[in-house]
């Protein structure tokens, strides 16, 4: 009885793995995911060029660590610096700016540390640590915690102590964990908006230029890793900066917001 | 408490509507642990026997390793899968990772030794009554294994089902190794690791519902067809 059972759960297994079509593994930042315009975006992808887009979503550090090993064909991020150093280090060709949006400071509601009137970003973080109100920082390495860490230098102080506290999560998890506390985040705007779990947080700081942040598409480098699939990544950048995709990120709103804005030259920047 | 009441009722809703995402992902947790499950028996379970009839010097340093490995972190095991899967690691031309194929090999690591050391105990009680018998027959090693296998075959399903229940409910490793990839690696446990990370509560609670009654169902499917606990024997 258990033999004829543990046979047949073997082959019906073996008979569930289904062949895939063309695909291609992207590593993706968490906003660009949980903002839900990858939903609106990959069938449309897949029915264009045929290519079914496999995300694997992680901070951008993790994504380009991916995409150094060789493990994805191709990455989107948003930390100019990051980007350039993997380029320089001959890990991907070059990269392909295609849209942009901003980071946004949120806050406990009563604002115990006055950030509201804070007339840059800066200025917030240095009137967040002269109070010592709780502050949660990303802490992983992620495009939105190299932001962060530079509105602090740009800011002059350190942070550290009891109130600066590193969750070392994805943007969603440190969501959670500050309205939890009750603290001051920089987060993304599009992952503030499909955000749910907000308690007592509110918008409190926007429109600097310092919070504009740049997206864009780096394809792994075919020399330094034969097997990643080249022609389809060069498939979907075009598909990226093209029309199409103009159109769809443009007209993509959450909460009557457009959450980002297509910025892609057409012409390829080698 | 609100979230528990709107994840049950999300939870009926998916599951009256058939949602499609949802049995997706629930065949592939299906496909993922029960493949992960068989193997992990078929390599748990005679070790388990072997163990238990065999006597050699390190014996004891060998149970006592297994019993350990028992609580191996699932964290540190789809880690060490992934570097050795990697592209750029010593498997990695394999181009196994983020595949379903890697999931199940982590989840094979986790719970062998689980099904192993209950095994293990199972058979030993077993071999203490059989032993002066099996002896007295001239059998071989491969025999009395063979006949042990069998004759606990009832306390050798809970052996699986223990296997099983850490590997449906784990998300540690296969959230590294799979990658969470939509359509291709998510499962229901990384679904809810999703779905928490997006603050919708309602909606992971939801899933976690779906995988305990899953694994209630599994459990309950499996007893019936092999036979345990009927109402006539004790």
């Amino acid at each position: 009885m258990i033999a004829r059972l543990i046979s047949s759960l073997l082959l019906v297994l073996l008979l569930a793995t289904p062949l895939r079509a063309e695909m291609l593994r992207m590593a993706v930042t968490t906003s660009f995911a949980n903002s839900g315009l990858a939903d609106i975006l990959l069938p449309e992808i897949a029915r264009d060029t045929g290519i079914e887009l496999q995300l694997l979503i992680v901070g951008t550090g993790q994504a380009l660590r991916l995409g150094a090993a060789g493990d994805v064909d191709a990455v989107l991020v948003h930390s100019r610096e990051a980007e350039e150093a993997f380029i320089a280090q001959g890990h991907a060709t070059h990269r392909r700016e295609i849209m942009y949006n901003d980071f946004i400071i949120v806050g406990p509601r009563h604002d115990p540390a006055h950030v509201a009137g804070a007339g840059s970003a800066a200025e917030a973080f240095a009137r967040i640590a002269r109070a010592g109100a709780p502050f949660v920082s990303r802490g992983d390495d992620s495009g939105t915690h190299r932001a962060e860490l530079s509105i602090w230098s740009r800011a002059g102080v350190t942070p550290s102590g009891a109130w600066y506290r590193a969750t070392g999560q994805g943007m969603g998890a440190a969501l959670n964990t500050a309205s939890g506390m009750g603290a001051y985040i920089l987060t993304d705007r599009a992952s503030w908006l499909n955000f749910s779990n907000r308690a007592d947080l509110v918008l409190l700081v926007q429109g600097d230029p310092a919070l504009f942040n740049q997206y864009a598409f780096l394809p792994v480098n075919p020399a330094r890793h034969p097997h990643v699939r080249a022609q389809e990544a060069a498939l979907v950048e075009a598909w990226l900066t093209g029309p199409r995709a103009r159109e769809l990120i443009d007209g993509y709103r959450l909460h009557g917001q457009q959450l980002f804005h297509f910025n892609a030259t057409p012409m390829v920047t080698k | 408490m609100n979230d528990i009441v709107s994840g049950l009722t999300q939870a009926v809703r998916l599951i009256a509507t058939l949602d499609a995402n949802l049995v997706e992902i629930s065949l592939r947790s299906l496909q993922v642990t029960l493949s992960a499950t068989v193997i992990a028996s078929a390599l748990g379970l005679p070790l388990g026997a072997w163990l238990a009839v065999s006597r050699f010097r390190l014996r004891r340093v060998v149970i006592a390793t297994l019993n350990a490995l028992m609580g191996l972190p699932p964290v540190v095991v789809g880690l060490i899968v992934y570097v050795m899967l990697s592209r750029s690691g010593p498997l990695g031309v394999l181009g196994l990772l983020f595949t379903p194929t890697a999931m199940i090999i982590a989840q094979v690591i986790i719970i062998t030794p689980i099904i192993a050391s209950i095994a293990h105990q199972a058979i030993r009680e077993l071999w203490a009554d059989y032993h002066d018998l099996l002896i007295s027959l001239h059998t071989t090693r491969a025999q009395r294994v063979a006949t042990l296998l069998w004759d606990s075959r009832r306390a050798l399903l809970t052996a699986s089902l223990a296997g099983f229940g850490r590997a449906i409910g784990e998300v540690g490793a296969i959230m590294i190794v799979g990658g969470n990839i939509d359509h291709a690696t998510r499962v229901l446990t990384t679904a809810i690791a999703l779905e928490t990370a997006k603050g919708d509560f309602a909606m992971a609670l939801a899933l976690g519902f779906v995988l305990i009654g899953l694994a209630l169902a599994i459990n309950l499917a499996l007893h019936v067809l092999s036979g345990t606990e009927r109402g006539s024997r004790w």
